[in-house]
C-alpha cells in the first residue's frame, strides 16, 4: 500500500502510529486535552488489525506500572496522559528508567500547577528534562511542532527507547494535540514476535532456557558498591545519547542579528512572528530543539555566535531559559518571554517583547 | 495564497464541522491547511471557534489573532472577534440574534441570512452549509468539485446520501448573501 495522506489531530495521529509501528500495548486513562489518544485507539480496536492491546487502566499508576511490566517482557509498550496524570507516573518512570527498560509515554502537556486548566502549556519542561521522579535518570525528550511530527515521533521515541533501554516521552500540549493537520500515514507493520524479541533482546523475561540464567528485572540493589556501577553505566548510556541523539531545526537563521529559541507549540507561534517582523526588517531567526533532552547545547552555542541576543519563547515562567544561558554560556544576551496557565501568547506581543527585551 | 479564518459561533450550529469541510477540502486541491478548534470550556457550553488556515506554503502558527477573514454566527462571537479582523480583510455574519451590527468602514460586510433561508428549507442542519456558501461566493478557495470531496472525506458514509442536499445548501448560501460595506 503507497503513503496514506490523512486530516488529523494530533492526540489521533499519536494512537494511528502506535498501531502502525507495531506496538503491542497501550495503558492509559482519559484527561483533556490528549483523551482522543485512547478514545482513536478505542475506535480502532487494534487488537483485530494488528493484535495491539488496548486497556484503560484504573488509574495512571495502574497504567505505567503496566508499562513497566510489558516492557520487562521486551514489548513495545505505551502509555499517555496530560500533566496531573504524568505527575502521578513518575515512580513508575523513575523504576523503568532504573530498571533500564525502554517504553514511550506521551505527555499532552496542560496549564498548572495542581490540576490547573484544560489549555496548553509548557510548564512541564522542568518535569521532563530535569527528572521528576527520583534519582539520576533522564528521559529521552522529544518535542513535536506539528502533527506530522506527533505521528513520526512515536516510532522515532521507541527507536529511541529500545536502543538505550530507557523511556522516551513525546512532550506535546493541548495545542499540538487537538490541531488538525495533514499526515502522512505509513502502512501497518507487523508487531514483533515472541522468537524475534527472545532472540534480539537478552535482557527481556521471556522465560528461562536451560543455557542461561534468570533474567531478574528490578531498580533495587541495596549493596551500594554495586548500585553506584548501575549508576555509572546509566551515565555512560546518557554520555552517547546526549552525543549522538540531538536534534534540532534553525529556521531563518542564516542572517539572523537575534534568535528565538522555541520548541513544540511555541516555536510554530514564533515562525508566524518571525515573518511579522521580517516584514518590518526585523532579522530574527528561530533555533528549535527537537530533543529537549538531549538538549542540542552545542549547536546553539555555535547559532548565537553571530546574533545580538535571544529571546526564550516558552509557555511556562522561564524553565528552558535555563538550558539556554547554560549551552550559550551567558556570552550572548538571553531572556524569557512567556504565558502560561493555558495562555497562548500571540504572535505580536512575542513581537513587542523582542524589541523590549532584546532590541 | 494564505487565508487565516476564523468561524465563531455557539456550539451545535456546526462551527467546527464547517471547518472541518473546509480544510478538507483544502487538502482534497492540495494545500496546506491547520484547523484549530476552541476545546475549552466553551465547547462544554456556549460558545466555539475554529481556526481554519488554507494556504500554498508551509503554515506557521495554526493559532493566530488576526484574521482575513472572520464568519461570525452569533453575538458574543462578534464581540470577540470583530476587531480581529485585518484591515481589507472580510466580515461574513448572520444577522440572526445579532444586537449591534459591525459598522467597521476600513473591512467587507456580508450578511448571510442563513437561519432564516434554513427554517424556510425546513433542515436547521444544512445552516453551517448556507454560511459555508456565503464565503465561498466571496473567495472561492477551493474550487466546487473539491468541496464535493471534502464532503465525502468529512462525513460519516452513512451520510453519503445527503451530498447533494449540503451542495444545494452551498449554493443557496451563495445566492442570499447581502452587502453591507464593500470597499
Amino acid at each position: 500500500m503507497a503513503k496514506e495522506l490523512k486530516l488529523m489531530k494530533g492526540n489521533e495521529a499519536i494512537a494511528e502510529s502506535a498501531i502502525r509501528a507495531g506496538v503491542d500495548g497501550y495503558f492509559g486513562y482519559p484527561i483533556t486535552p490528549q483523551s482522543e489518544v485512547l478514545e482513536h485507539l478505542m475506535i480502532e480496536n487494534p487488537v483485530e488489525k494488528t493484535g495491539m492491546v488496548v486497556l484503560q487502566a484504573e488509574s495512571e499508576t495502574a497504567s505505567i506500572n503496566m508499562v513497566y511490566a510489558g516492557a520487562a517482557c521486551g514489548k513495545k509498550v505505551m502509555t499517555s496522559s496530560s500533566s496531573p496524570g504524568i505527575s502521578l507516573m513518575q515512580e513508575g518512570l523513575s523504576y523503568i528508567a532504573g530498571a533500564e527498560l525502554p517504553a514511550v509515554v506521551v505527555n499532552v502537556v496542560r496549564g498548572g500547577p495542581g490540576l490547573g486548566t484544560i489549555q496548553p502549556s509548557q510548564a512541564d519542561y522542568f518535569q521532563t528534562t530535569k527528572g521528576g521522579g527520583h534519582g539520576d535518570y533522564r528521559l529521552i525528550t522529544l518535542a513535536p511542532a506539528s502533527v506530522q511530527e506527533m505521528y513520526d515521533f512515536v516510532q522515532l521515541a521507541f527507536d529511541l527507547a529500545f536502543k538505550y533501554r530507557n523511556p522516551a516521552i513525546i512532550l506535546s500540549d493541548g495545542m499540538i494535540g487537538q490541531v488538525m493537520e495533514k499526515v502522512v500515514i505509513d502502512d501497518y507493520k507487523p508487531r514483533w514476535t515472541d522468537e524475534y524479541i527472545a532472540k534480539t533482546f537478552p535482557w527481556a523475561a521471556v522465560g528461562k532456557p536451560a543455557s542461561r540464567n534468570h533474567n531478574i528485572i528490578t531498580s533495587l540493589e541495596l549493596d551500594s558498591a554495586k548500585q553506584e556501577q548501575i549508576n555509572i553505566n546509566i551515565q555512560k548510556k546518557y554520555k552517547v545519547c546526549e552525543e549522538k541523539e540531538v536534534r534540532y531545526e534553525m529556521i531563518n537563521c542564516e542572517d539572523a542579528e537575534y534568535l528565538f529559541v522555541a520548541y513544540g507549540s511555541s516555536a510554530r507561534i514564533c515562525q508566524k512572528t518571525i515573518e511579522l517582523a521580517r516584514a518590518e526588517g526585523i532579522k530574527v531567526g528561530l533555533f528549535r530543539p527537537i530533543t529537549l533532552w538531549p538538549f542540542p547545547s552545542k549547536q546553539l552555542k555555535e547559532a548565537a555566535k553571530n546574533v545580538k541576543g535571544i529571546l526564550s519563547v516558552e509557555m511556562n515562567a522561564g524553565q528552558m531559559i535555563e538550558d539556554v544561558k547554560l549551552a550559550t554560556e551567558c556570552r550572548v544576551k538571553a531572556e524569557h518571554f512567556g504565558r502560561y496557565g493555558g495562555m497562548i501568547p500571540d504572535p505580536n506581543e512575542i513581537l513587542v517583547a523582542l524589541k523590549k527585551q532584546i532590541m | 495564497m494564505t487565508e487565516e479564518i476564523i468561524i465563531a459561533g455557539f456550539g451545535g450550529q456546526g462551527v467546527l464541522s464547517m471547518g472541518k469541510i473546509l480544510a478538507y477540502s483544502g487538502v482534497m486541491q492540495d494545500k496546506e491547511v491547520s484547523w484549530m478548534p476552541s476545546y475549552g470550556p466553551e465547547m462544554r457550553g456556549g460558545t466555539s471557534n475554529v481556526t481554519v488556515i488554507i494556504s500554498d506554503e508551509r503554515i506557521s502558527s495554526p493559532r493566530i489573532n488576526q484574521f482575513d477573514t472572520a464568519i461570525i454566527l452569533n453575538q458574543q462571537s462578534m464581540d470577540k472577534f470583530l476587531n480581529t479582523v485585518k484591515p481589507g480583510g472580510l466580515l461574513i455574519y448572520d444577522p440572526n440574534g445579532i444586537t449591534e451590527h459591525p459598522t467597521r468602514k476600513d473591512i467587507n460586510i456580508y450578511q448571510v441570512p442563513a437561519s432564516e433561508e434554513a427554517a424556510k428549507i425546513g433542515i436547521m442542519k444544512l445552516f453551517n452549509m448556507i454560511v459555508l456558501g456565503g464565503f465561498l461566493k466571496i473567495k472561492p478557495i477551493v474550487k466546487p468539485e473539491f468541496i464535493r470531496k471534502g464532503l465525502e472525506k468529512s462525513l460519516p458514509e452513512r451520510h453519503h446520501h445527503l451530498i447533494p442536499e449540503n451542495e444545494k445548501a452551498i449554493e443557496t448560501g451563495k445566492n442570499i448573501l447581502k452587502p453591507i460595506n464593500v470597499l
